[in-house]
């Protein structure tokens, strides 16, 4: 029993990871660089759907809508100044001004909301209709395994999530002009695309993600501060890159695979666990340095 | 023009930054304090990073007892408080800010690992030192010049098996601690020596690394595995905060019993006090105690920051009032260097004569080695209030 337990545990601290990597890898895959503050901008999303649910009474999915809505504009703002300017510049760049993003966004944080934890509400609660108890999820076999409703729900909404994505990237014409974007910039805007209008967008997309994601994260693990995101963020981002990175469905198996991983590392010593999980890392790159599922792109000479 | 967009945008942090500073600077000065002839105290503690709580606790403790100190007309105080960040480089870095700014008295550092650090260049340096809130016996051992207001982690962790084996509240007892971190593990060391030594029954240890500290799931369940009926958790309040949750939502209820770091639990927002129902703990500070002076002080404190204060705030508060009456009985003046303050206060610190009454313990007394000895109070959480026990 306790290895299914634990199998269930690693399968919702994976679904956690997972979208968060399809945030990371939908960013990468079209802009072409390593958002590092995406980890915060899940803080960020957090602490306004707990404002708008505590504070203002707002129910659950206002309160999302309402974090998707401000993390979007914080996206795109966020490209706007920061990103943007550096379009020409060295990839290094981007990625050192990406990490005071971040730092940025902590402290912001810190100064706004205060360090004190907080304490996450449980929107995944529903009373028995025969008892009338509380329940957080489902127990089989006489209460031995327990699967957490939150879990389930992360699972469905990451499914969900990745589908629409592949859908949008391949059917829409938005999508098939952020495909074109990521291949060549320089012929997209020959083709008559709005290349910083389409990464923009891709900016957008990313970051309502990432309020979704601070929602899931933290009804999961039920504790809310300013150095929440930063974390899970570089997790998923080696879930990401586990996956391949830029593959959407990669992200989705290389978070899940990520949260089973660690989990049965922790089963065998606490203290060895992400040792073990960047272990596994490393010896994917070396048997295929594109991850599993990324693509091989062959170059020209 | 771009290059104008992000140059605001730096600006507008760079003001931001300087707006909290002086705002901090403004509070710690005190009222009706003249810096020319007031004792200068300094204090360290993280205001930024992950431990930020502790520091910001101890910070606002110990600025409501330097204002009422001040109010009181007598020796004048000034504080002046350094972010280090809980970290042992940084905080030698604000140690000599500190110093530059002409510091006399140390009251802190807040978090252990800072506090060895900064340790040894008082020791160096001849600064009295008293820390609120760093337990660990390797922030004492060896300097002669460092006292502490909270309980050493060995002692917390002899306390609490001794209470367990006495009030025999377990057949069967499971630990859960942070390895990374040298308070709980300087806690569960005592423990499980002392534990061993009574004849308590230890199924299992179970850690965690410091900074992945989110999921407990698979220690729970090894807890929950070996049958232990309850769990020695000397951990911080937010990890507790998790596991308690966690552990509910997989329908274990073992009794968990905890240390001082977990007072605050209850105070967190949004916290589901149902969780820490049975919790017992031993913490020095009830901010909800009906102690008159302890009353007043809660008051004080939330009417400047919003917030009930914790353990941590209690801690600073004691310190700081520790070393206003020290320096009285010592003579201390303003003008005296940092070294002579220094010897005379260890002198009274060491004094059998010398006895603090605080909010966090009655008669106070300290060893020769810097430990405090007062009685412990251990408290059950009972309808999400603590009750004495």
């Amino acid at each position: 029993m306790s290895v299914l337990n634990n199998l269930i545990n690693g399968i919702s601290l994976g679904s956690v990871y997972a979208i968060i990597a399809l945030g990371y890898t939908m960013v990468y895959g079209i802009a072409k660089m390593l958002n590092f503050a995406h980890g915060d901008i899940i803080m960020v999303g957090a602490y306004v759907c707990f404002f708008a649910t505590q504070s203002f009474g707002l129910p659950p999915l206002a309160g999302l809508l309402l974090a998707m809505v401000v993390c979007t504009v914080l996206g795109i703002v966020i490209e706007r100044l920061a990103y943007k300017p550096l379009r020409q510049a060295p990839s290094l760049a981007v990625l050192i001004t990406a990490i005071g993003v971040s730092y940025l966004l902590q402290n912001s944080a810190l100064l706004l909301w205060k360090a004190d934890p907080k304490v996450f509400p449980s929107f995944f609660e529903f009373s028995d209709p025969v008892t009338g108890q509380v329940k957080t999820g489902l127990t089989l076999f006489d209460g031995q395994v327990s699967i957490p409703y939150v879990a389930l729900f992360t699972i469905v909404v990451c499914l969900v999530i990745m589908v629409a994505l592949t859908l949008f990237t391949s059917k829409t014409k938005m999508g098939k002009a952020m495909r074109a974007c990521s291949e060549d910039k320089g012929a997209a805007t020959l083709m008559g695309i709005d290349v910083n209008f389409t990464i923009s967008m891709t900016f957008a997309i990313g970051s309502a993600l990432a309020a979704v994601a601070g929602l899931l994260l933290c009804s999961s693990y039920r504790s809310l501060m300013p150095t929440t995101g930063s974390l899970p963020g570089i997790k998923a981002f080696t879930a990401a890159v586990f996956g391949g990175i830029g593959s959407i469905p990669g992200a989705f198996l290389g978070g899940i695979l990520l949260g089973i991983i660690e989990i049965f590392a922790k089963t065998i010593n606490t203290d060895i666990s992400d040792a073990v999980v960047f272990t596994v890392l490393i010896v994917v790159l070396l048997v295929k340095p594109s991850g599993l599922l990324g693509k091989v792109v062959h170059e020209k000479v | 023009m771009k290059k104008n967009v992000f140059a605001l945008a730096l600006a507008m942090a760079m003001v931001f930054g300087l707006a909290s500073c002086s705002k901090s600077g403004d509070s710690s000065s005190g009222s009706g304090s003249g810096s020319e002839n007031a004792l200068r105290l300094g204090s360290l503690g993280p205001l930024t990073g992950s431990a930020a709580a502790y520091g910001t606790a101890t910070k606002q403790g110990a600025e409501v007892a330097v204002q009422e100190i001040n109010a009181l007309g007598g020796l004048q105080l000034v504080l002046d408080y350094q972010d280090d960040e809980g970290d042992p480089e940084k905080s030698v870095n604000a140690y000599n800010a500190l110093k530059g700014n002409g510091m006399q008295v140390l009251v802190g550092a807040t978090t252990t690992g800072a506090c060895v650090a900064v340790a040894s260049e008082t020791y160096a340096d001849r600064v009295f030192q008293l820390t609120p809130s760093a337990s660990s016996a390797d922030v004492t051992a060896g300097h002669d010049n460092v006292f502490q207001v909270c309980f050493s982690d060995p002692n917390q962790g002899i306390t609490a098996a001794e209470y367990i084996a006495e009030k025999k509240l377990a057949s069967k007892v499971g630990m859960l601690y942070n390895n990374g971190d040298p308070y709980s593990t300087g806690v569960a060391q005592a423990f499980s020596a002392r534990a061993a030594e009574l004849g308590l029954n230890v199924v299992t240890e179970q850690t965690f690394p410091d900074d992945t500290n989110t999921d407990f799931t698979v220690q729970l369940n090894a807890i929950k595995a070996s049958g232990a009926d309850l769990v020695f958790m000397p951990i911080y309040y937010t990890p507790a905060s998790l596991v308690l949750n966690q552990a509910a939502g997989m329908n274990f209820s073992p009794v968990f019993f905890g240390c001082d770091g977990m007072d605050g639990l209850l105070e967190m927002d949004g916290f589901d006090k149902a969780n820490a129902e049975g919790l017992m703990l031993i913490t020095p500070f009830n901010a909800a105690s009906e102690d008159a002076r302890t009353a007043k002080f809660v008051q004080e404190y939330v009417d400047a920051y919003g917030t009930t204060p914790n353990q941590f705030a209690a801690d600073a508060y004691d310190a700081v009032y520790a070393v206003y009456e020290a320096c009285q009985k010592a003579g201390a003046t303003p003008d005296m260097s940092a070294e002579e303050l220094c010897e005379k206060l260890v002198a009274v610190f060491t004094s059998p004569d010398f006895r603090f009454d605080g909010l966090t313990g009655q008669g106070m007394t300290w060893t020769a080695n810097g430990e405090v000895s007062k009685a412990p109070q251990v408290f059950l959480v009972q309808n999400g209030v603590y009750v004495p026990q």
